[in-house]
């Protein structure tokens, strides 16, 4: 089999529409997981058991299912109750419900980093609780889980591939649509592979470098 | 309320008495299994400063602890300038203080830790104006304004912009100090502030606080293992073991002369 370079020009735009897709979810999937996650942790310190309790519960239940039965749920057993929505939304919804309960962990740690004295000042300046976390504890907090974070948005980036299953035109679907049509996917599915790796790698450097950045001060 | 203890029958230099700023009575602490303090009972006149000292242990820490709010009483009371910090009356009843009840006591209250505790995420300024800004209602440039002085006071103006990680612990200690000043207290507790310092910077921040002390504008209650500071700030000094008051006095008594043989032992190990 020879590798055919008039053919990967042919189909390249079709990919680029594909990988425009997949950094969608990507960023808005990690948008979600960022913020849900973080509500996770809130909640998870909620005094009363009666939310803390019921919260933990769906967590794990979620950080324990595979993300696709979680994908197919969403895609197929929701619009039977007339929740509906488009498969990038589905996807998005998935992908950061699911992320967030790895980030709520990550928070939960960071959150737990602080120390104890900084909450012990704030009390001794008579700061309002609220305000102690906006502005003491939190900001202390997300600092050091950046570059977690940031291992999360790579590994959901590398699970994108999973929304093909809902009928995503991501990258993968559009590789596979390429291949359906020609009978040729040693290109299109190469090409796939290695923007993943192109992007990647640089990504997790760039994470490298801030861990660095953030660990000096 | 009779004084029960000699620590309570200090006399002001005219000869009267004062009400006394902070009283403790019959206060009971306990940790898991541990009675750390037992019906304590002493009480600091306003403008007094009070060392406490004795062997770690003693309670010592506990009783700052419990002053700003850290932790709660097992038993008594504590009342600080005339308002009760642990006890509130709801219906006619005599009920555990709620936070809303501490909150204006809390006020008059500053503390300096042993481990400096400042905001990391802050400059040294935002350090500084951060409290007042939000609990005192300042306005900002005024709070500036003032966090400046306080900066010019402790010797640190030209660290205004610094990230606090950037100073020494002598530098983040007197921002400590500066940062508990501009809430205006009228007590400052000091918990060990110079046990974590490097030797050669312990100095500056006892030649800070000897300003403070005599300045009257703060009564300052401090724990300390430094017995020359405590011989020269503290107008009172109390002697702890096992969470009682052993003795008390004006520090030229307790360091000369004092009456307990636990005194006389626990000043010889520390010299």
């Amino acid at each position: 089999m020879d590798w055919d370079w008039s053919y990967v020009w042919d189909f390249m735009p079709q990919i680029l529409d594909g990988l425009v897709v997949t950094l969608k979810a990507t960023v808005l999937g990690s948008l979600l997981a960022f913020g849900l996650g973080l509500v996770w942790t809130l909640l998870f310190r909620v005094p009363s058991r009666w939310v803390r309790w019921p919260v933990r519960a769906v967590v794990e239940f979620v950080r324990d299912t595979p993300l696709l039965v979680q994908l197919f749920f969403l895609f197929y057993v929701l619009p039977t109750l007339d929740i509906s929505f488009s498969p990038l939304v589905t996807g998005v919804i998935g992908l950061g419900l699911h992320y967030s309960t790895y980030t709520a962990e990550v928070y939960r740690a960071g959150i737990e980093a602080v120390p104890r004295g900084q909450w012990e000042a704030a009390t001794a300046l008579s700061l309002p609780r609220t305000h102690t976390w906006v502005a003491v504890v939190l900001p202390q907090a997300l600092r050091r889980v950046v570059p977690a974070l940031g291992n999360y948005v790579i590994a959901m980036f590398k699970d994108t591939p999973l929304l093909y299953a809902i009928a995503v035109l991501d990258m993968l679907k559009q590789a596979q649509e390429v291949g359906a049509e020609s009978f040729r996917y040693l290109e299109p599915m190469t090409v796939v592979g290695l923007l993943f790796v192109v992007i990647a790698y640089p990504t997790s450097l760039l994470i490298r470098l801030l861990e660095r950045r953030l660990g000096t001060h | 309320m009779a004084p029960t203890d000699s620590a309570t029958e200090e006399r002001t230099p005219t000869g009267g008495t004062t009400p006394p700023l902070i009283r403790f009575d019959r206060v009971v602490k306990r940790f898991g299994g541990v009675t750390v303090l037992d019906e304590l009972d002493f009480s600091v006149a306003a403008g007094r400063n009070v060392t406490l000292i004795g062997p770690s242990g003693s309670g010592k820490t506990t009783i700052l602890r419990l002053l700003m709010t850290l932790i709660r009483p097992d038993g008594g009371s504590i009342t600080v300038d005339g308002d009760n910090l642990t006890h509130m009356v709801r219906r006619g009843k005599l009920v555990p203080a709620d936070e809303k009840h501490v909150r204006p006591i809390r006020k008059k209250i500053g503390m300096v830790f042993q481990q400096f505790n400042l905001f990391p995420n802050m400059r040294v300024l935002r350090n500084l104006t951060e409290a007042p800004v939000r609990v005192l209602g300042m306005d900002r440039d005024e709070a500036e304004i003032r966090a400046r002085e306080l900066l010019e006071m402790v010797g640190l103006a030209d660290k205004a912009d610094a990230h606090c990680a950037h100073l020494s612990g002598g530098q983040q200690q007197r921002v400590a100090i500066a940062r508990a000043l501009a809430m205006r207290p009228k007590v400052l507790l000091l918990d060990e502030v110079t046990s974590a310092l490097d030797p050669e910077l312990v100095a500056g921040v006892l030649d800070l606080l000897r300003d403070i002390a005599v300045s009257g504008d703060v009564t300052l209650v401090c724990v300390t293992h430094e017995m020359g500071f405590a011989r020269d700030v503290s107008d009172q000094v109390l002697m702890f073991d096992a969470g009682r008051v052993v003795e008390s006095g004006p520090p030229e008594k307790i360091f000369s002369d004092p009456d307990h043989q636990r005194t006389r032992d626990f000043l010889r190990a520390v010299r």
